[in-house]
């Protein structure tokens, strides 16, 4: 048994098979940032720190005659978002029933992605530095309306081609802008969303939680999520009427090339 | 060989599982090529000859490692039984069922998940469909 204390629940085996298949479909189409950026791991729950290959100075040394300096390096943050399930739903689930009420489960792994996607491509206060917040370059209206993203998503190609940063490009959406996209025929018929894929040479990706949009070089290199603990979940506490279990995972993030995406503003 | 690498019909497989049959199909060809090259420097006279293929097949040593890392960086429960197994002193196969049964360890029983560590298996989404 590890950290996760999943032996300890009164869940059998199929059901957390279920509730572990649930957790997978809720999560992989709301992961946007895993969509666009490299991905390194998972290196474990015990793994801590992302090597920067930096270190800073220290202001004295242990005697004469040595220096020293210390390694700099990238804490990995941990998300965790619980949820409730009742027992009942569990035990019908056993019986074979197929609509076991997991809102609860679904709500978190909508949160806990939403937490992941807000990171990467915002910045996350005194713990992460975002796509976003690294950008040196000016953000880039979006436009009142959708027909006017193409001019938008085409100039911030072009500010990438500027500055060396080759393509394929992809286009993180949030939710709202999205839909709208998906929705939009430009004049003529022709789909908006296909228009804006034929400019990036690449996925236009669902981004729920982002404001706005980005707009990312895939060439790779430029930017990973190492992850410690991948998503999984854990048990916490239970009683004769319900089961308290979490989602959770560890990572970091890090920009190495941070003019390689270009921030687009709602 | 044309798209041998894959069983199923590739429009129904993703970006992600195209490239790691391709990485398998590669695999596949470096063990082979070293295979091939142990037999010849096996029976070659010419000391020439023979350096000249013990260099080509430290070629293929690299390509098969590289091509062996990638797989697991995308594989964690490979990863993970190969991390039991690989470099390690000792019997083989008792490291090898010993890994097997750490890795799948409450897979069924204990309720670990299906993946290392009891994660849900998710990683990386490059390239997944929607």
């Amino acid at each position: 048994m590890n950290h996760l204390l999943r032996s300890l629940a009164p869940i059998s085996d199929d059901g957390w098979k279920m509730l572990d298949d649930e957790a997978r479909q809720r999560l992989a189409p709301a992961l946007a940032a895993r969509r666009l950026v490299d991905f390194s791991g998972p290196h474990g729950w015990e793994y801590s720190a992302t090597n920067l290959g930096r270190t800073a100075p220290l202001a004295s040394a242990p005697c004469e005659g040595v220096a020293g300096l210390r390694r700099q390096v990238l804490p990995l943050v941990e998300v965790r978002a619980d949820f409730e399930l009742a027992l009942a739903e569990l035990r019908d689930a056993d019986r074979g029933a197929d609509d076991a009420d997991l809102e609860t489960l679904d709500r978190a792994a909508h949160q806990i992605a939403v937490a992941e996607n807000i990171a990467v491509f915002h910045g996350w206060h005194g713990a992460l530095t975002g796509i976003g917040e690294a950008s040196p370059h000016d953000p880039i209206p979006l436009g009142p309306k959708p027909d006017d993203y193409p001019r938008p998503v085409a100039a911030a190609v072009e500010l990438l081609l500027h500055n060396g940063i080759s393509g394929p490009y992809g286009l993180a959406l949030g939710g709202e802008h999205y839909q709208q996209v998906a929705q939009t025929a430009e004049h003529g018929g022709y789909p908006l969303l296909e228009h804006l894929q034929k400019i990036l040479d690449g996925p236009i990706v669902w981004a729920p939680g982002v404001a706005g949009a980005v707009v990312i070089s895939l060439r790779g290199g430029d930017f990973r999520i190492e992850s410690g603990q991948d998503l999984s979940i854990g048990y916490a506490s239970h009683d004769a009427e319900a089961v308290r279990l979490y989602l959770e995972e560890s990572f970091s993030f890090h920009v190495a090339t941070p003019e390689a995406a270009v921030a687009l503003t709602a | 060989m044309g798209f041998d690498q894959y069983h199923e019909p590739p429009e129904e497989l993703t970006a992600a599982t195209r490239t790691f049959a391709r990485l398998c199909a590669s695999l596949t060809e470096e063990a082979e090529a070293i295979g091939w090259y142990e037999q010849r420097i096996a029976v070659e006279s010419d000391p020439e000859a023979v350096e000249v293929m013990r260099d080509a097949q430290g070629e293929e040593f690299k390509h098969f490692s590289m091509d062996l890392e990638f797989l697991l960086r995308r594989a964690p429960a490979w990863r993970e039984i190969a991390q039991g197994i690989l470099f390690q002193p000792g019997d083989i196969v008792e490291h090898g069922e010993e890994a097997e049964a750490e890795t799948f360890e409450g897979n069924g029983a204990d309720g670990e998940g299906g993946y290392p560590s009891g994660s849900l298996g998710i990683g990386s989404l490059r390239g997944a469909r929607r």
